[in-house]
């Protein structure tokens, strides 16, 4: 420590303190700032069966029952799954949110999902023998294939983006839940969103938002999320908060460092 | 700065001094009369003063520095005519980029930057380093100097004529205040018309004329009416009135631009539509209105922050309440948008559903109060 305090009047100290905190913010940033989307393997969609739903309630009852009850009527840890349909079973599970790591205000979206494409299926299937709901989307709609990406944007733009933020980056709620960010979701689990409503994610049924519109929402997302930054580093597209961090901190860091240089005499 | 007194050292400095590491001493108590003049510190030479070598060295940085410039100038001129402006490139840390931005953004920092550093490093290094005190003086300037701006303002008004011409007197001072109207008169206009502007401020395109059809909700931006049956619970749809279309048609037929006023007309009717099970709205004489201004538990607000009028369209299908993104000011559906939380100071408008005999949502009557932000003359 005494060294240190020796040094630090030393010529090179600023520079170096500028250096280590240039590299220190550059790190934090590289480790939190979005990642690339990633394109998970295509679902073999598994027609449901009478032996997957059976196979889908032993799966049900082995990790499920304990918060969703034994015949799925809800407990007061988690909802009925009654008529939620296979498209909401698909979405919770397929993206990782169910099983629900431990109790919090909103299930995370986690990458590495807990079960196979055929036990989801099974549960799926087992859900959807419960009572009608909507099921899980196929064709072209969820991959955006037949989608108009400016009709997409507008329907975005007036129901999506007041809470998934304009370029699909995710946003804040109220009392710590949030919207999550769209980057690298897949179509189908846009789709099905949209369709059954998760969380605290309002529903967007057929009637609301077409499923040509749907295809177009889809659309516009792929379009946005694959468009090159033509502005340089899009700082996690948040708008102004990370904007004006970045500025504040590289930026003011920058120009007190010149202004130092300025004031230094030449040795 | 050296010889001043550190903590690691407190031995080498004289006697007389504190040292911060030893115990605290009592002084002999009292300032002196009069601080000591310390003095200006003896002027030291840089390296490049002395020795031939240095200011050599210092001679080519500046000048790598202004090469540097002139790399980063002939690099951006390359950049500019062959590279693709459609070009894009991955880049560490960014991402995919447009290559022909960065290219430009980086070569013409690199020559500002090569200018700029350049020349100040000449200046520290180089360029005389001569130091110059000067003492300060007494503000207020000496009687003769102040005398003598007198006389001259007097002989200058003299050779003007201006008190032998009081017309020429009398028409410049009119002019020059006269030229405060223009910025006046346009500040007030755009205000609005006075007699006018509260009767706007309260008007939205739902108002209903008496005796008038009520008018269908429509989807935006699809403007496709609604049927009821068409909103689940916990659906969520963004509503426009059908007049929006009127609008439009109306513009067409006077010849006016088909959008004129359509804007402004949206800013204010925009309507956000929800459907509860009717059960969920709270038992008490908020919790009922809203149920009864509604349809079988969807229910219509404005969606004009009644804080400073941000859309407030992040509806929160399980807690049931409203957010407004700007401030975050918190709506609960279950009680007639009551605040809840944030700046806003009173609950979003509702404007009262019903259907018509095909099963479409209308909107019998207009907003029963202003939607939108406060203002002055707001009567409830």
């Amino acid at each position: 420590m005494n060294a240190l305090a020796a040094r630090r009047r030393h010529p090179a100290a600023i520079a170096i303190l500028l250096l280590l905190g240039l590299a220190l913010v550059g790190a934090a940033y590289s480790l939190l700032a979005p990642k690339p989307a990633q394109a998970a393997a295509p679902s073999a969609a598994a027609a449901a069966t009478a032996e997957d739903a059976a196979l889908g309630r032993q799966l049900f009852l082995a990790n499920c029952a304990t918060c969703h009850g034994l015949s799925a009527e809800g407990t007061k840890s988690g909802p009925t799954l009654i008529g939620v349909g296979a498209a909401s079973v698909d979405f919770q599970v397929g993206t990782g949110r169910m099983p629900l790591a431990g109790p919090n205000v909103q299930a995370p979206r986690i990458e590495q999902v807990k079960y196979t494409e055929e036990q989801i299926a099974a549960l799926a299937a087992y859900v959807a023998s419960l009572a009608p709901g909507p099921a899980i989307p196929e064709g072209k709609e969820v991959t955006g294939e037949t989608g108009n990406v400016a009709l997409g944007g507008e329907i975005y733009r007036v129901n999506c983006a007041m809470c998934h933020n304009f370029a699909g980056s995710g946003g804040a709620l109220t009392r710590g839940k949030y919207a999550p960010s769209l980057y690298g979701v897949e179509g189908k689990y846009v789709y099905e969103a949209m369709l059954t409503g998760p969380q605290s994610m309002p529903v967007f049924n057929d009637t609301n938002i077409t499923p040509e519109g749907k295809a177009s929402v889809i659309a516009y997302l792929n379009a946005t999320m694959n468009q090159p930054n033509v502005g340089g580093m899009n700082l996690g597209n948040l708008g102004p908060v990370s904007e004006g961090m970045f500025i504040w901190i590289f930026g003011l860091l920058l120009m007190i460092a010149c202004a130092f240089w300025l004031g230094q005499k030449a040795a | 700065m050296s010889d001043q007194v550190s903590p690691s050292s407190g031995s080498a400095s004289g006697a007389g001094t504190v040292s911060l590491d030893t115990a605290h001493q009592h002084g002999t108590g009292g300032l002196p009369a009069v601080f000591e003049n310390p003095g200006l510190p003896p002027h030291v030479h840089r390296a490049a003063d002395d020795d031939p070598v240095a200011a050599k060295r210092a001679e080519r940085q500046v000048a790598a520095l202004f090469v540097l410039s002139i790399l980063g100038t002939v690099g951006f001129i390359v950049s500019y005519f062959t590279i693709d402006y459609t070009k894009s490139v991955f880049i560490p840390f960014i991402g995919l980029t447009n290559l022909l931005n960065v290219m430009l953004g980086v070569t013409l920092g690199i020559s500002l930057l090569g200018i700029g550093f350049g020349v100040v490093h000449w200046a520290k290094t180089i360029m005389s380093d001569e130091e110059i005190a000067e003492d300060r003086h007494e503000l207020r300037s000496t009687d003769a100097d102040r005398q003598s701006v007198g006389v001259v303002l007097a002989a200058s008004g003299e050779s003007a004529q201006l008190a032998r011409r009081p017309m020429i007197k009398a028409t410049a001072g009119a002019a020059l205040g006269l030229f405060a109207l223009p910025l006046t008169v346009q500040l007030a206009g755009s205000m609005g018309n006075p007699t006018k502007a509260l009767d706007e401020l309260k008007a939205t395109i739902w108002d209903v004329p008496a005796g008038g059809e009520p008018i269908r909700l429509v989807r935006d931006p699809e403007l496709t009416p609604i049927k009821a049956s068409d909103v689940t619970i916990g659906s969520v749809f963004h509503v426009m009135p059908a007049t929006l279309m009127e609008l439009r048609e109306h513009n067409l037929e006077q010849g006016h631009a088909e959008y004129h006023g359509v804007l402004e007309a949206k800013a204010k009717a925009a309507v956000v539509l929800m459907r509860l099970n009717p059960s969920e709205f709270k038992d008490d004489a908020l919790g009922r209105k809203a149920r009864e201004w509604g349809f079988e538990g969807i229910v219509a607000y404005s969606k004009i922050c009644t804080h400073v009028g941000c859309p407030v369209g992040l509806y929160e299908q399980q807690t049931h309440h409203l957010l407004c993104p700007c401030h975050q000011s918190t709506f609960d559906v279950t009680r007639d948008c009551e605040v809840i939380f944030g700046p806003a100071k009173r609950a979003l408008p509702q404007l009262k559903i019903t259907v018509d005999d095909e099963g479409y949502l209308v909107a019998p009557q207009g907003f029963a109060e202003p939607v939108g932000p406060s203002y002055w003359e707001r009567l409830k």
